[in-house]
């Protein structure tokens, strides 16, 4: 069945290649600008976003799709997208850039629209075919029910034909595959109801299945086009994460530099990696001295040093100044793709999950197959060889076990739960994610930049005289670098003025230097200053010759962190912090939030394997992560998720991602996610029960089309509000 | 009964009508955002003033 077929694993892989492809045409063309809006709820930011865009110089015109959360403009050559997002910014909207190449809305609009077009096909059919066979179930005879007939015929053959194609395609598939798949009964009942209608048809017979061949369609249509929507918003979102990250780098030539694709750089390429910038590639320092920070990699929170002759990998950050790199591996060699071969181990290793409608279906297509074909038998023995009443029998059988109700079952649920989540800033990118998220009894989190922001904040400003932050906060504010930044805002916020220092110079690699009171006064590493290092984040800010003070940091706490934690433990679930930095920072962490269960110093490997330990002592392990270092433990786990500002390669091994800053909606997703596993069986229970008392009727030849008619709609109806009660 | 023979036909035509406007609504991309939509048709931005 279609609910469980796998959305594409790797969304960024198919967008990637035409990300670079299509940037270039539009280069040329310079006119539709695309932006992604995740802020963008309401009828007034309509109003608002389209009239400020239309102000701007150049524009021609606006457009926000609310559905999709993208506004898409159409300007002169010369309006740029940071102008724009400037722009929104100031209105307080968040704005991100799009690649409309990537978002080529061609395939997965034009399928949309051809579901959308055999939807409104078949309702159409079944609308006048029903009125038609009104008149023959209340009592038209002989010429006149032969006229109805006909005519329905004339309108349910090529409906069947036209809106039923996606089930006939998907059981031809299935039939050379050698399975039995849900659309296999489904394309059988519907060609035996229209075969065998038509012969009645020609032999002037009382019953035709006409109207129930086309509410059939139409029924298990409607399930397959919710089915396809929810996906489609869940790739194209999927899609506008990848959008985000072209991956490029700045390579040095004897001309001088220029911008190339990451897979076009050879070993031996020098590039240059601009502070604030992500290293691209695998390489060695070969001049510049910065800290980098490599929490993505390794979970470290403390940023390090590295100068000449310092190996860098892909995927670090270079904090204070620039760097030139040369390339030792890029492209498939750079240990990033090492990351990704890790993953694809640990998800081979995952036990393939079978989901809910898939058990189902295999349950119920040979069960139905063989109880069509054995009233057949029988009939054809009772009535000692009467094969039209047999047939007739027979195809009874398939319509009214038909599965409308399982067709529709799994896919109203999942609409109703995802748009749910979706609102609450989580995308669910796999189909079966939201059953697996139901099972889930230990919850696993990073600590760097899942239950933290990354983002540190001072700690111990208290401690030191107002004269010392005063220097502090001077040296400070003439850095970009994290701690400094930081410190800053710290002091600012404290109400600290900062003094006035002379000769301000920043040192890469190592801090800022300035001269105070006649006296060099210097904010940075504890070697370069003169102080022993504690085993905490810290910087150490040294006046003249008197001993160094040390500027404590902890890293911020992502908004819902503690709410998170808090929620999850209420639930019953085993909450455990997993991460690659010290001990010292994991510990403090753990008992902020009151977790129990902590592991430090954690390599990649080390992650994996604890997690898949734990699944194989049976346990079903929900895996919060966003680093590299995460990915294979992501992909280990019973279900994963991780948040957009993770990095690509740890959302595309994950399930589930998070797009608002808050992590607080995990433990909603849970609860909703169990909520709806609930429903869905729930709905199971109510086609199976419909089953249990139309069965036998149709067994013992007492269906009548109105009979089928009225089993199939009820429990379409009944399957569809019971979804729409999900809370 | 011959007026069946009128009313048929007519009742599929108006019907083929119904098909026909939903075919041209979903050609002209009116079921791209209905969220956006639903909204939109309140909004009296262009209430006295057609949109250019």
């Amino acid at each position: 069945m279609a609910v469980s077929a796998p959305i594409s694993a790797c969304p960024a892989c198919v967008a990637a290649p035409g990300a670079e492809d299509l940037a270039a045409a539009r280069d040329a063309k310079g006119a539709r600008i695309l932006l992604s809006m995740p802020g963008v709820h309401c009828a007034a930011c309509i109003s608002t976003v389209e009239r400020d865009l239309a102000r701007h110089p150049g524009v021609g015109s606006a457009r926000v799709n609310l559905t999709l959360k993208r506004v898409s403009v159409e300007a002169d050559a010369s309006v740029t997208p940071e102008a724009l997002i400037e722009r929104l910014d100031k209105l307080g909207y968040e704005a991100l850039e799009l690649d409309p190449g990537v978002l080529s809305m061609t395939e997965t609009d034009r399928q949309g629209r051809d579901l959308l077009m055999r939807l409104g096909v078949a309702f159409f059919a079944m609308m006048n075919v029903m009125l038609l066979s009104v008149a023959v179930w209340s009592g038209a005879e002989d010429a006149t029910r032969d006229l109805f007939h006909w005519v329905s015929a004339a309108i349910a053959l090529p409906t069947v034909a036209f809106s039923g194609q996606p089930f006939f395609r998907s059981a031809w598939a299935a039939l050379r595959a050698r399975r039995l798949g849900m659309d296999v009964p489904i394309s059988l009942a519907l060609i035996l109801a229209s075969g065998i209608s038509v012969y009645e048809t020609i032999h002037s017979g009382h019953h035709a299945y006409f109207d129930a061949a086309v509410m059939l369609t139409f029924f298990l249509l409607g399930g397959r086009y919710l089915d396809f929507r929810t996906r489609a918003i869940a790739r194209s979102a999927a899609q506008e994460l990848a959008a985000l990250e072209v991956p490029r780098a700045q390579r040095l030539m004897d001309t001088g530099e220029e911008t190339v694709n990451v897979v076009d750089l050879q070993p031996g390429d020098l590039v240059r990696v601009r502070p604030g910038g992500r290293v691209p590639v695998d390489g060695v320092v070969t001049d510049g001295t910065t800290e980098i920070d490599r929490s993505l990699l390794t979970g470290e929170s403390l940023p390090a040093w590295a100068g000449p002759d310092t190996v860098v990998s892909a995927g670090e950050v270079n904090l204070t100044g620039p760097l030139v790199v040369r390339v030792t591996a890029a492209g498939k060699d750079s240990s990033l793709h090492r990351m990704a071969d890790l993953v694809a181990v640990a998800e081979s290793a995952r036990t393939r999950y079978t989901s809910l409608a898939d058990r189902a279906a295999r349950a119920y297509s040979p069960l139905v197959h063989v109880l069509a074909f054995s009233a057949f038998l029988v009939w054809l023995w009772i009535s000692q060889g009467d094969v039209r009443l047999a047939v007739n029998i027979a195809a009874a059988v398939l319509i009214i076990t038909c599965p409308c109700a399982l067709g529709l079952a799994v896919p109203a649920v999942v609409t109703a739960a995802s748009g749910k989540l979706f609102r609450k800033g989580l995308l669910i990118k796999n189909g079966t994610a939201l059953e697996r998220l139901a099972e889930v009894d230990t919850v696993v989190f990073d600590k760097t930049g899942t239950l933290t922001l990354g983002a540190p904040e001072p700690t111990n400003l208290a401690d030191h005289p107002r004269e010392a932050l005063q220097v502090a906060a001077a040296l400070a504010g003439a850095s970009a670098h994290p701690l400094s930044q930081a410190l800053a805002q710290g002091a600012r916020a404290a109400g600290v003025h900062p003094a006035k220092v002379d000769d301000l110079r920043e040192v890469p690699g190592y801090g800022v230097e300035g001269r105070w009171r006649g006296q060099i006064v210097r904010f940075g590493r504890a070697g370069w200053v003169g102080a022993t290092p504690r085993d905490v984040t810290a910087t150490y800010l040294a006046i003249g010759d008197a001993a160094p003070r040390a500027f404590t940091f902890a890293d911020r706490l992502r908004p819902g962190a503690a709410d998170v934690v808090e929620k999850l433990t209420a639930q019953g679930k085993h909450v455990m912090l997993l991460s690659g930095d010290v001990p010292g920072a994991v510990s403090e962490l753990a008992q902020r939030l009151g977790i129990a269960d902590w592991r430090a110093e954690a390599l990649p490997q080390d992650k994996a394997a604890l997690i898949m330990d734990m699944s194989a002592a049976g346990r079903r392990v929900l895996m919060v992560g966003d680093g590299l270092n995460d990915t294979a433990a992501l992909a280990a786990a019973h279900v994963s998720v991780s948040p957009a500002s993770a990095l690509d390669a740890a959302r595309v091994a994950s399930d589930i991602v998070l797009l608002g800053r808050d992590i607080a909606p995990i433990s909603e997703a849970v609860r909703i996610a169990e909520k709806s596993t609930r429903r869905i069986r729930e709905n199971f229970a109510i086609s199976g029960l419909y089953n249990v008392v139309a069965v036998p009727i149709a067994l013992l030849g007492f269906a009548t089309p109105l009979a089928a008619a009225l089993a199939m709609s009820l429990s379409s109806i009944t399957v569809s509000l019971n979804a729409l009660r999900l809370k | 009964m011959e007026i069946l023979g009128y009313l048929i036909p007519i009742s599929l035509f108006l019907g083929g009508l119904g098909l026909a406007a939903f075919v041209w609504a979903l050609r002209s991309q009116q079921f791209d955002d209905p969220e956006g939509d639903s909204h939109r048709i309140l909004a009296d931005d262009y209430d006295d003033v057609p949109r250019a």
